[in-house]
Parts: structure tokens; sequence; C-alpha cells
């Protein structure tokens, strides 16, 4: 296989990202504005579609202030970190199943690792380095408190987001992530899709309080909370590196929606299609068409969520964290297990093949 | 006096408002009625705000016939408590005898209150619907006669309420 197509694939990948958050920027401030009786930016191109795009011209432009006693060197790659590591974690994620193209067979997915989730958790973790380099190295109080609780709120969460994903991994028996997307597109009883979220809920609703956790949205937003910490771990950042925070902010939203959708909503398995017989290109651009649509409902709602729950204290996320989301996600992984070791068992006793 | 309501905050929750999953979804369910309900913004410069005739915005001095009804007692300037009205009186062959010379209301300095009007004898100076201020200038704020002076026509919905209300 040619050089060139993954190099298209990344540039295909991170055009699509960029774009998205400059929509989905701009889709947060219209939905929230709705929801409170208000209508939201709609001067700058159609419906506002454009005001995004100003915004980004207006970050450009501002000057970039760095503090006197900040650390330089660590103040400008922080921020490096945080969009880097919101780019990189997409480049596991099957977005499609294998396309025919140009004579060749193009697996859509950029990097076919064969321990995609691990790389997944690694490199989620990582994330926590630019949040608080960035706070310490401002040098300023307020966003020194805000790194430490986004390292404090993001170990915390990790465990309960690692262990959803154990009862994943226990029915799917492998760790690539195009082979647990296959093992979804198939059906239980001959019609419900065999999707994770059926199979397992309670992996899956810990498995996205997780990820709202990770990327410090809404009601677990600590290291950014406003009314407590001014901005946060990045009150000292002004013009393109702020900029760069809240890119990595919303393309960590694109990549835990379409985590959460390759995990536990089929990925790009759309119901029933298969059997209507449409050409295998077609097939996939429609599977893709499908992943997309997915991983949209899932980012309307982190934006639905934001605007409807009251931020967690302190303590109460912690609470979750430890003592709440962490024993329920080990006795899923028991409760599933359990299951898989007596299922020759269940299943004679229900009579199924 | 009437007790501040207390607040009553449960402490034994049932079990469903204890896995918290039941009440998000019902919060859910009230921020998205509210998607689909009708908006309270005004798309300002396309679509302005009409006031009621009980608004009291920019005061005015009514013309009627051409001529001001101000007699120039200088009540109102008497009475304003920001001191924003300085009125020079003078004679004049019409019926009416005196009329102002000079009529200036300071826009930096007027607080909306409407003693004004309240005070006018001559129902001669009223608060208008015009809530649309702007100045460059502290000298630019001080409104004369040239841009107080207003039609009767124009002033109609205040006059009415003040017939009905006064």
């Amino acid at each position: 296989m040619s050089i060139w197509i993954p190099l298209i694939k990344i540039a295909v990948i991170i055009g699509t990202i960029l774009n998205s958050v400059i929509v989905l920027v701009w889709a947060e401030r219209r939905v929230s504005a709705f929801m409170q009786d208000r209508i939201g930016p709609n001067r700058v191109g159609p419906f506002g579609l454009l005001q995004s795009f100003a915004d980004v011209v207006k970050l450009v432009m501002k000057e970039d202030i760095i503090p006197r006693n900040a650390y330089k060197v660590i103040h400008d790659l922080a921020p490096i970190i945080s969009i880097g590591i919101a780019f990189s974690t997409f480049a596991v994620i099957p977005i499609g199943n294998s396309i025919e193209l140009f004579g060749e067979n193009v697996k859509l997915q950029v990097a076919d690792v064969n321990v995609g989730i691990l790389y997944i958790l690694a490199i989620t973790s990582l994330g926590v380095y630019g949040l608080t380099l960035a706070g310490w190295s401002s040098n300023n109080k307020y966003s020194l408190l805000g790194g430490l609780r986004s390292s404090a709120q993001l170990i915390s969460y990790e465990l309960s987001m690692g262990l959803s994903i154990i009862g994943v991994l226990m029915i799917a028996g492998t760790l690539r992530l195009d082979q647990i997307v296959e093992l979804q597109a198939s059906y239980i009883g001959g019609w419900l899709p065999a999707w994770n979220i059926i199979l397992q809920p309670v992996a899956f609703i810990t498995f996205v309080v997780a990820a709202f956790a990770e990327t410090n949205r809404l009601p677990f937003d600590l290291p950014e909370a406003e009314p407590e910490l001014v901005g946060g771990y990045h009150t000292e950042y002004t013009g393109l590196k702020f900029g760069l925070f809240f890119l990595a902010e919303y393309a960590n939203m694109i990549t835990s929606s379409a985590i959460i959708v390759t995990l536990f909503l089929g990925g790009w398995h759309f119901p029933y299609i298969e059997n209507l017989g449409i050409s295998p290109f077609w097939l996939s651009l429609l599977q893709v068409g499908a992943f997309c649509v997915k991983v949209v409902g899932v980012l309307l709602f982190f934006i639905v969520i934001r605007w409807t729950l009251p931020r967690f204290r302190y303590d109460q996320l912690m609470n979750l964290g430890w003592k709440v989301m962490l024993p329920l996600t080990l006795a899923n992984v028991m409760g599933t297990g359990l299951v898989i070791l007596a299922w020759p068992w269940i299943r004679n006793l229900l009579g199924l093949t | 006096m009437a007790e501040p309501r207390k607040i009553i905050r449960s402490k034994d929750l049932s079990f469903w408002q204890k896995i918290y999953i039941p009440e998000i979804f019902k919060g859910l369910r009230i921020t998205l009625s509210h998607i689909f309900k009708k908006k309270s913004t005004y798309m300002y410069p396309d679509e302005r705000f009409k006031p009621p005739a009980s608004f009291r915005g920019r005061p005015v001095l009514v013309e009627e016939n051409g001529e001001e009804r101000c007699v120039a007692c200088g009540l109102c300037s008497r009475v304003c408590p920001a001191l924003a009205i300085e009125v020079q009186a003078s004679e004049t062959e019409l019926e009416k005898e005196r009329y102002p010379v000079k009529f200036e209301i300071n826009m930096v300095r007027c607080i909306f209150c409407g003693f004004c009007e309240e005070v006018c004898p001559e129902e001669a100076i009223v608060m208008s619907q015009n809530y649309e201020l702007v100045f460059n200038s502290q000298e630019e704020a001080v409104f004369g006669k040239d841009k107080l002076l207003t039609p009767t026509t124009r002033l109609h919905d205040r006059l009415e309420f003040l017939r009905q209300y006064r």
C-alpha cells in the first residue's frame, strides 16, 4: 500500500474535525440560546453559521500575552499537547467498513492498531498533561488550582472509564476497534441489533459519565469553573493559544462521542441495511453516514446535558467517582464475567442454538 | 411582615431520585421543551420595542399649533431631583403671556423619574416613548428647544394615558 493513502486519511480526518469543531461551537451557542428562550448568533452568514469563523479570526489576530513569571517553554507547549492528543485519539476509530477505491481496498480507519482500545486509554490519559502543565506554568493560583483539579478528576474517572470498557472487551474478546464494531453488526434473536448499549447498559452509562468528566464538560467542568477559578487552567492564555485549548476541548468532545458510538452504539452499523442489496461501495458510504449521524446525536446530547445540569461540587465529584462509579463498574465486570461463564448452561436452559 | 418562605430540602429521597438518572431525564424534558417555545428576543435594529403608553422615555415639550404649551413657570426645574432642567422665561403677545426663551434638559443628568411631567400645570412636558439616546459628548447631551419640541400628534398615546390615569 502506498504512503499516500494514510496521509490522505489523516488530512481528511483532521480537516473534518477542525470544521466540525467550528460547526459544533455554533451549534452549542444556538442550542443553548434556544433552550434559554433566546435566539443566539444569527447575524454572520446564513443562520449565523459563519460566527465561529469570525471568532477564529478574532482569536488569531489577538495579542499573545505571556505572564512575566510564567515558565515560557511549558506555557507554549501545553496547548500543543492538548490539541495533539485530541487529534491523535481519532486515529484508531473506524469511521466505516473498508471501501473499494481506485482498485484498492481502503480501510476507513487511519491506523489499524491491534490494541485500539488500549491506545485510546493511553492517549487520553496523556491529555491531563496539557491541562496540568498549563495550570502550573502560568504561575497563577487559579490556574494551578484548575490544573490540579483537572489532574485529580481525570485520574479518578479514568479508572471507571477503563473498567467500563472491560465489560465490552470481555464480550468482544478483542482489542481491535474494527472487530468490536463488526461484532455489533449482528442481531440478537434475528431482529435486535447486538449493539453494546443493549448488552452492556451499565457500562454504557458509566462510560458516558466518565467521558463527560474526561472532556471537562459541564456537570464536571471543575477545572475551569468560572465562578471559583476565573478561567481555570487557561486563565493566563490569550489569542491563538487560548483558541487551541478551546479547539482541544471541542475536538475532545467529538473524539469522545466517536468512541462512545464505536464501543456502544454499533459504530458504522446501520440496522437492516445489508439486506437491501445495495452495492458495496454505496453501502460503505451509507455506513459512514450512519456513523456521522450517530456522532452528531451524541454531540447534541453532550450539549443539551451541559445546559441542563448544574456543576457538581468537588466532594460530590470525588464521591461519585470513587464511591459510585468504581464499585458499579467493578460489579459490571464481575456480572459480565459470571454471565459469560454460565453462557453455555443458560443457552441450554433456554433452548437457544 | 410576612415570614420569608422556608426552603425545605427533603433528606429522604426516594430510590429513583437517588440513582439520579431519571432526574436527569426530567431536567432534559424541561430544557428540551424550551427549545420549541417562543423566543423573547427582539432582533433590535430590524425589530424595535414599541413601549406601552405608561413607558417613561425621554421627556419632551408638547408643541400645539406650532407653539409650545409651556408657560415657563419653572416648576419642572424646581422639582427635578437631578437638576437637569433649565428654563428662562420671557413675555409674549399670545394669550398665555409667558413663554420659555430657553428650555434645556441635560439628558446625562435626567433620571427619567417623570416628576416634571407630574408637576406641570399645563401638561406641557411629558415623557415620550423614545428610549434611543446616543451622545458623543457632554455638550451634545444638553437638549434645547429644537430637540425637545414634539407635536401633539406624535404624543397621542402618552397624552391619552395621562388623561385616563391622572
